[in-house]
């Protein structure tokens, strides 16, 4: 049995100083003074780590709804098919152009921290932008699932409808997710407390849910 | 790793009662809540299946009392057939759910882990506390379901499909029962994925200076690997709960299938594949007999070596030997659908990984076994309760072998047979680790021990009351005793009732010698002598600090590791042992000397 002590690591208290613009990649691993040794001990906050296992539990859970649809699809004659309402198209231009909007306000944000721009310019106004565009999406959804009702297609009308209302439905309100976490984001920066950290998380959140949703509309558009 | 110095305190010590005590942020709080609950909801699941075994060894037995559970359930005190269904799903449910997976998991994880990584709590408390809520909320809606309508569902704790799906029709308890146990089954899932969120950060995000991953203890492995098993698990589980919940309230067909006629009535469902519901729990549901029994694996580890005074033969083999575990445990699940109608091709193909998980485990219990050998184990009721475990374990997987092949599962699967195995291998065994966490840990949670006579006492009347229960099962299984049957009537099982009454006697006996368990619980908690900072002479950093630990775990220092989790044997300062935090440097002592 080797008994082996190792010194303490040596780690000056100050953060390295990584240029954050523009990163903000998968664990921070190769900061920008390229000392790897310094990169072994650095840890990124909870919420970089935490953001990627939620997703990792969102993908899961659309996984199962997709072998779910696959299965039953499969397992019977009664599966009809229907035309998707064709606001979904525009709803994904919506929530697309939200992603690029997040960015942009994801960008200007951390030159803002960083001291790059005049505090005269507001941060917070991209975020603005997203947050209505969100908002759109939802009500564009809610619109979809009227035009369906209008068509007398309802939950229970077939196994298809019954998919297209859960998968859509399970979407929004993981989407109304990234509406909390875009207004918290709002808040804290407001009051000068916003995380870099939480920025970043709430943006990854919100650009897995546009690439999501791109999936979704695929897989129903080729299986509904 | 993350430097504490840079990182600041999440949430300041409450001065409330409410705050302090109900919601609390306070992991250890969080924890001994999740303790409770457990020590409540095992309870229930006892005396669930004390009623059961009554009546299973004396049908018709009227039972004192029973009818006030339920006036209809049990008329006179006799329960219907139909009513034993009830509390047999019941039993299930509470004991899978709400203590196999709380207690060794989310209980003991909670309390410990942020400590054994040195950590001031889990990087979102709120997000803990959110867990336990939601979990309590999960069991109130469950129990609930005795006291509404015609009582709980009777599908089973696994909910098959279609019987589960098509509401009141499918028997007392079918509608609003099956309803409310979707409901807290899916919100039972959130709580774990919370928790599972915090497990893993903790894990990953908030160890202190010079804790590697290798560094960690085994039981914070074993809770960091239950947690991703966790967050697959439910994350699947969830789902399928509502489309349940859907089937029934919105009229939907997932998994009813057509022309199903129950009670001569026509459902007004159609193609709904039964499998379907199957395949998605039980691809949660075999991940969870790991989500019980890894954190047991930790526990026992951690337990033994203590009084061992020696490390494992390997610590990273039993490390990868749980993770080979946890990742085959999404292979295996289909042995559970053997006779299901699944296509035969698909039985072979779950049987192969089934035999293979067999590897991962044989390792660890020989690891376990060849560190033992020639150790001078320091016996005491932990250390006993972790042997017991061992032997659990292996006596519950030897029959696992039979099991994983299709063709002697089609012979056993419907008998005793089979609840004898998952009772010893997953259940009892799972228990067993629960109770060597509870001894070994207790000073360090309540600052005083445990009775340790009392606890050898329960351990010995727990160990031989627990094999005369659950080995007899096996043969009434090879002697074809169908499960599931509320009476015996059938002329080949009347030979069989008086096994059934020696299991009864032998299950209210070994539940009766809980009460000793509780009563060394409450009486130690209160009375107990108190209880050192370090009384196991162990190495992990929660014994390092106070006892029980202070708010912010260390007393606002920021613990630095030196060593490796497990140096003993060694000649320092203090014994034969260097704590993890020590900066001592020391040498190996062979065991001649």
């Amino acid at each position: 049995m080797a008994t082996t002590v190792h010194e303490p690591p040596q780690i000056d208290s100050q953060r390295p100083k990584v240029s954050y613009s523009g990163n903000g990649g998968w664990r921070n691993l190769v900061p920008a003074d390229g000392d790897l040794r310094v990169a072994r001990e650095y840890s990124p906050p909870a919420s970089s780590t935490g953001i990627w296992v939620v997703l990792f539990a969102v993908t899961m859970m659309f996984a199962a709804l997709t072998s779910a649809l696959v299965v039953r699809k499969g397992s019977s004659f009664d599966w009809r098919h229907f035309t998707l309402p064709s606001i979904l198209y525009f709803n994904t231009a919506l929530l697309l152009i939200s992603s690029v909007t997040l960015e942009v306000s994801r960008r200007r944000i951390a030159d803002f921290m960083g001291g790059l721009k005049s505090q005269s310019e507001s941060p917070a106004r991209w975020l603005y932008v997203t947050l209505f565009l969100g908002l759109l999406f939802v009500a564009g959804q809610y619109v979809a699932w009227l035009q369906l009702r209008g068509e007398g297609v309802f939950l229970a009308t077939n196994p298809s409808s019954s998919f297209f209302y859960v998968l859509t439905a399970a979407h929004v309100l993981h989407i109304v997710g990234g509406l909390a976490g875009i207004i918290y984001v709002i808040r804290r920066l407001s009051r000068s407390v916003l995380r870099r950290s939480t920025l970043d998380a709430t943006a990854r959140y919100w650009h897995f849910m546009d690439a999501l949703w791109v999936y979704l509309l695929l897989l129903l558009w080729i299986k509904l | 790793m993350h430097d504490m110095s840079t990182q600041a305190v999440h949430h300041h010590e409450p001065t409330t009662f409410i705050r302090k005590h109900v919601f609390s942020l306070d992991h250890k709080v969080i924890g001994k809540q999740y303790y409770a609950l457990a020590l409540v909801a095992v309870l229930t699941g006892m005396v669930l299946s004390w009623i059961m075994r009554l009546h299973l060894g004396w049908t018709n037995l009227a039972i004192p009392g029973l009818h006030f559970l339920s006036a209809n359930g049990a008329p006179g005190d006799v329960m219907t057939p139909e009513y034993y269904l009830q509390l047999m799903t019941m039993h299930g449910t509470i004991m899978v759910f709400f203590v196999l997976t709380t207690a060794p998991f989310a209980a003991f994880g909670n309390f410990f882990l942020p400590i054994q990584v040195g950590a001031e709590d889990m990087p979102f408390p709120h997000f803990n506390m959110m867990s336990f809520w939601v979990t309590f909320v999960a069991f109130l809606v469950l129990i609930s379901s005795f006291f509404v309508g015609d009582g709980p569902s009777l599908g089973g704790w696994t909910q098959y499909a279609p019987l589960s799906a098509v509401g009141a029709v499918g028997g007392p308890g079918e509608g609003l029962g099956t309803l409310l146990w979707a409901a807290s089954i899916g919100i039972f899932c959130i709580g774990q994925l919370l928790g599972s969120l915090n497990f893993i950060t903790t894990t990953l995000d908030l160890r202190v200076k010079g804790m590697s991953m290798m560094r960690l203890p085994l039981t914070a492995w074993a809770w960091f690997i239950t947690s991703c098993m966790g967050l697959t698990a439910f994350a699947v589980l969830m789902p399928a709960c509502i489309l349940l919940i859907l089937d029934h309230v919105a009229g939907t067909s997932f998994f009813v299938p057509s022309n199903l006629v129950i009670n001569d009535q026509l459902q007004p469902h159609s193609g709904g594949s039964t499998l379907l519901w199957q395949h998605l729990f039980w691809f949660f549901g075999h991940p969870e007999v790991y989500i019980a029994i890894v954190p047991a694996f930790g526990i026992v580890s951690h337990v033994l070596i203590t009084n061992m005074r020696r490390p494992l033969l390997s610590h990273r083999v039993v490390i990868y030997s749980m993770g080979a575990v946890a990742v085959l445990s999404y292979m295996v699940y289909g042995h559970h659908m053997f006779v299901s109608g699944m296509n035969p091709f698909s039985s072979l193909a779950f049987s192969f990984p089934t035999l293979i998980i067999t590897i991962p485990n044989t390792i660890v219990v020989l690891i376990w076994i060849g560190t033992l050998y020639g150790s001078k184990l320091r016996i005491n009721t932990a250390s006993l309760f972790a042997l017991g475990f061992i032997s659990m374990f292996v006596s519950g997987g030897v029959s696992g072998f039979f099991l994983a092949q299709p063709s002697i599962d089609i012979m056993l699967h419907a008998t005793y047979f089979v609840v004898g195995h998952f009772h010893m291998v997953m259940a009892v065994a799972a228990i067993f680790g629960i109770f060597a966490g509870t001894y070994f840990w207790f000073p360090k949670m309540t600052g005083r021990m445990m009775n340790e006579t009392l606890g050898r006492i329960h351990f010995w009347l727990s160990f031989v009351g627990t094999y005369c229960i659950f080995m007899p099962f096996h043969y009434l299984g090879l002697a074809g005793n169908v499960r599931r049957y509320q009476a015996f009537v059938a002329d080949y099982m009347q030979p069989l009732i008086p096994v059934h009454r020696f299991i009864t006697v032998a299950a209210l006996f070994t539940g009766a010698a809980q009460v000793i368990f509780l009563y060394n619980l409450i009486h130690s908690r209160f009375w107990g002598k108190p209880a050192p900072d370090n009384p196991w002479e162990a190495t992990s950093l929660e014994w390092s600090t106070a006892t029980p630990p202070p708010f912010d775990n260390f007393g606002g220092k920021h613990p630095v590791v030196y060593h490796d989790p497990y140096q003993y044997g060694v000649k320092s300062s203090v014994g034969d042992y260097v704590m993890q935090t020590s900066p001592e440097q020391v040498a190996t002592v062979s065991e001649e000397k």
